[in-house]
């Protein structure tokens, strides 16, 4: 009986902290954000409840076609991040010799922990009119004058893909490393070509790496601020740009509560539709990389 | 208790269910001081379930643990003199062999200085004087389990709990392992119950084996007792290898009498455990390969006297195996019979050859037919 | 693509395919370190020679890093900030891997789930909700009982709370796969040894867990050390080095003393991965 109540009380021990932990930090913050978006202010101290701010954004193209562009961008990043990351992770996981698997994994581990901002300044630094690449066009006679490679889409979502790649090749290497190699010699043993084989098998089998790449990708993309703002210029139009416009700038903080629940509905959903599709669950993919 | 208890364990009567499973079911045994006693069943019988009882992992449902003459129910695992050595050995990877080895004395807060000595004296004895400071990983499996039996006794354990420790070897070890543990129990004198599977590993070293089936024992005794009188059919089945068949008993005389086998065959039998089988019952009979003769039909008589159960058939085929070679024989009415043989390499039996096969009335141990009339 | 040993030109143009994805990682690091040591007041080519003034000279116009206060102090918030969180979420994550991978209770599924749920918020949102969630309970202490909380105002305590959300979640699955490759078996001998359960706990399964434990925390405090989405929302008068940074960036332009920071965040987070991965490479794993 002793050791019966000893593991209730651990059980709750335990417990607690994990509770007040997603309560506090993660439930009641987002009720909180949800009851605020619901209310608009007509006059100071005077506040009415009901979906007008939602009325605003629907009514004001702009909001919604922020949206809309910011989510597009987000599924663009992530495709072209899953196009150009595969081929380095399965490198990495299977054709590299044992040692510099290693030093490549390692190598991509190291800008994984450097910051956003950082990573964007070097882009700065490259891209923009007086930067690296500009002077270097010019220097090799290819143009004559400065170029501003900054503040255009392309920028854009090359910076983001550049952000986030190391999210999306961290979990592909770590699926195919467990994949045994065997697996891919029986697949041309029993006749495969080689994008039968690519096809059929490696992707099933990294399937669970894929989408779970994909999500923290799409999530880190749609909810990213600096990279847009800073190699996008202050017309980027990024969703979050609004959010904290009106947050900070107009200090409409309702509107801006708003605008955060849409944004993770819309993430949500593009995040559930992506498991509902690929057949996976939250638990076997981001939760195991 | 003012008498002198003369036995290390007893467990009296005790049962545990997981749910709706009854693993154990009302077990009884004592073991006396100082004896190598194995629990041998297949895997599932509720061997494991018992010794994590005897160790205080798991509380019985009912009966009483006894060590050393006190009952330990209600007391906790790090509280019992039972030591355990575990299936995987379960050696604490982060921590060198003297670490692993001090750790129970460190808990029981002997003084560092006594600490050194109980170690290096109990490496000594398991012979591996020189491997203190090693770690864990660097040991071979079988120094690994050797540490592991040390570790325990360093504590001086009223009894020794053995959880299949030989499980994880190759064959040749676990051949010498077996060896090796039956000195060890014999030089520490400290009773050890050895959980196993493997009936070779149970024989070779036990002076008493228990054979487990589904939470209950079916018999207790010497090796010799379980291999040549086994008191029921499953341990006749699980202990060594028998030819076996079903049958009906025609006629009985009280300790013996005749059967026909399903297939037809006459034979004469004893019955097990001084039983009395009674005409008409369903019965198994059991006939161990190396009590029946094989002998060339041209040849065949000079027919023992004590063999009085003969059988006509050919030879299928010879499975060569050294002095353990033996000879399937398929009868004229088509089962198959295994038998010792003694092969020379100068005219052996060869496929095809016939054969007359003979065993006594006293080797074919009859039991009847669990669930039948 | 797939064989080791296929036609060669398709190998080689794979290689050089994936020497190019290096080139594209390393570009910006590499511009952004380089200016650091270019003895010029802007971040750009013509190279002017190489100098450490960005580092170490003390007036300006070349103020170098080690002299700035402001960046200074950032780089102060940065790691109290830092060090708090990885605590706590180390903390909280190792009593989360217990509970996930010892306990039994109903639902565990789902609140396993819900465990996970942080990591995939996008981070603005996570910091305006604590921020609303904050400001509301303080507006409602302050107007109810005239109760000041400056606690809940924007400061250190709540860039701690916001980072800590969704970090807790990343060190709570590195420290449960470590408890799972646990082998219970050793806390039962350890028990049949005669240590108390406190000790068992102590000698036997946080010794275990304590390379997950290190490299979760190495993770957590580079994480929180870069982090500039939760924390721009919550951030207070006292701003972590990304915001301070971020300022300069946007308001005053580019300074190669921000090279500088940037160059000493790389080599810094550089040598803390290399030790979690040096950590967590131990031998005691089966």
């Amino acid at each position: 009986m002793l050791q019966k109540d000893f593991r209730r009380l651990a059980l709750i021990l335990l417990f607690a902290p994990f509770a007040l932990w997603i309560i506090l930090l993660i439930l009641l913050p987002h009720i909180g954000m949800i009851a605020l978006s619901l209310r608009e202010k007509v006059a100071p101290r005077v506040y009415e409840y009901g979906f007008a701010n939602y009325m605003d954004f629907l009514n004001e193209p702009i909001y919604w076609n922020t949206l809309l562009r910011t989510g597009s961008m987000s599924l663009l990043v992530t495709a072209l991040a899953l196009l150009i990351g595969f081929p380095v992770a399965y490198y990495i996981a299977k054709l590299a010799g044992n040692r510099t698997r290693g030093a490549l994994f390692l190598l991509c581990l190291i800008p994984l922990w450097v910051s956003d901002l950082i990573r964007a300044y070097g882009w700065i630094l490259l891209l923009r009119e007086t930067g690296v690449l500009s002077s270097f066009l010019q220097w090799a006679g290819i143009v004559d004058h400065p170029i501003e490679f900054l503040y255009n889409d392309v920028t854009v979502v090359i910076g983001l893909v550049y952000t986030v790649m190391l999210f999306m090749i961290v979990p592909l290497v770590s699926t195919l490393d467990g994949m045994d190699n065997s697996m891919i010699e029986a697949g041309y043993n029993l006749g495969g070509n080689g994008f039968t084989v690519l096809r059929r098998i490696i992707i099933p089998y990294a399937m669970p790496g894929i989408v779970s790449g994909c999500i923290v990708v799409f999530m880190l993309t749609a909810g990213s601020y600096l990279t847009p703002i800073l190699l996008g210029g202050k017309n980027s139009s990024w969703f979050t740009e609004q959010i904290y416009n009106q947050f900070i700038s107009r200090f409409n903080w309702e509107a801006g509560a708003a605008f955060g629940i849409l944004l993770l509905l819309f993430t949500s959903i593009v995040i559930w539709l992506g498991l509902k599709l690929s057949g996976q669950t939250l638990a076997n993919t981001v939760a195991k990389s | 208790m003012t008498n002198t208890p003369t036995y290390d364990l007893e467990c009296i009567d005790i049962a545990k269910s997981f749910g709706a499973v009854r693993a154990v079911k009302g077990v009884s045994f004592n073991i006396p001081s100082g004896s190598f006693f194995s629990i041998l069943g297949p895997s599932g019988c509720g061997k494991t379930t018992l010794m994590r009882m005897i160790a205080g992992f798991e509380e019985p449902a009912s009966g009483d643990i006894r060590i050393k003459g006190r009952s330990v129910l209600g007391t906790p695992p790090n509280k019992r003199n039972v030591k355990m050595v575990f299936q995987h050995l379960a050696l604490f990877p982060m921590m060198n062999v003297f670490e692993n080895i001090a750790y129970g004395l460190r808990c029981n807060g002997v003084k560092n200085a006594e600490i050194k000595a109980k170690v290096h004296d109990v490496l000594e004895r398991i012979a591996l004087p020189d491997v203190a400071e090693r770690e864990i990983h660097q040991l071979s499996g079988g120094q690994k389990q050797r540490i592991a039996i040390a570790r325990c006794m360093v504590l001086d354990p009223d009894v020794l709990l053995l959880d299949e420790p030989l499980g994880a070897l190759d064959l040749k070890l676990r051949e010498a392992m077996k060896i090796e543990l039956k000195q060890l129990q014999h030089q520490f004198n400290t009773t050890f119950i050895y959980i196993t599977h493997d009936q070779s590993e149970a024989l070779v070293m036990s002076d008493h084996v228990a054979i487990m089936n589904q939470g209950l024992f079916e018999q207790i005794g010497t090796p010799q007792e379980l291999y040549h009188h086994p008191e029921t059919a499953f341990v006749a089945g699980f202990v060594g290898d028998s030819n076996r068949w079903s049958g009906k008993v025609k006629a009985s005389d009280g300790s013996g009498g005749t059967v026909e086998t399903d297939q037809g065959l006459q034979m004469v039998f004893t019955a097990a455990g001084g039983r009395t089988i009674a005409e008409g019952t369903a019965v198994e009979v059991f006939v161990r390969p190396e009590f029946i003769h094989t002998v060339r039909r041209t040849e065949a008589d000079g027919v023992p006297g004590e063999a009085d159960n003969r059988m006509d058939g050919v030879v299928d085929s010879l499975l060569f195996n050294g002095a353990n070679s033996r000879v399937l024989v398929r009868s004229s009415r088509g089962e198959l019979i295994e038998a010792d043989v003694t092969l020379t390499g100068h005219g052996d039996l060869k496929p095809g050859e016939e054969v007359c096969l003979f065993w006594s009335s006293r080797q074919a141990m009859c039991f009847p037919s669990e669930g039948s009339a | 693509m797939l064989a080791q040993d296929k036609a060669t030109p398709f190998l080689w143009g794979y290689r050089l395919y994936v020497a190019a994805f290096f080139v594209f990682l390393a570009a910006p690091l590499v511009a952004a370190s380089i200016f650091a040591f270019n003895d010029s007041v802007f971040p750009a080519l013509p190279w002017q020679g190489f100098t450490l003034d960005w580092f170490f000279n003390d007036s300006e116009p070349k103020l170098g890093m080690f002299h700035d206060r402001r960046l200074l102090r950032g780089i102060y918030y940065s790691f109290v900030i830092a060090a708090f969180v990885s605590t706590l979420s180390v903390t909280v994550g190792t009593t989360n891997a217990f509970l996930f991978v010892r306990g039994q209770f109903p639902a565990k599924n789902f609140f396993y789930i819900l465990m996970i749920v942080p990591l995939v918020i996008p981070g603005v949102i996570l910091g305006i909700s604590i921020l609303v969630l904050a400001s509301n309970t303080a507006n409602f202490l302050e107007n109810r009982f005239d109760m000041e909380l400056e606690l809940l105002r924007p400061g250190i305590f709540l860039v701690v709370m916001g980072q800590f959300s969704f970090i807790t979640t990343i060190t709570s699955l590195v420290i449960t796969a470590r408890l799972k490759k646990f082998d219970e078996s050793m806390e039962e001998a350890a028990l049949n040894l005669g240590a108390s359960r406190a000790r068992v706990l102590r000698t036997i399964t946080l010794p275990f867990l304590r390379p997950a434990m290190i490299a979760a925390g190495i993770v957590a405090f580079l994480v929180s050390f870069e982090n500039f989405n939760t924390t721009l929302f919550l951030v207070g008068s006292e701003a972590p080095l990304t915001i301070t940074m971020y300022d300069r960036v946007a308001k005053v332009g580019s300074t190669p003393v921000l090279n500088a920071v940037s160059f000493a965040l790389i080599i810094g987070s550089g040598l803390l991965a290399l030790v979690s991965i040096l950590v967590q490479r131990d031998k005691t794993v089966r």
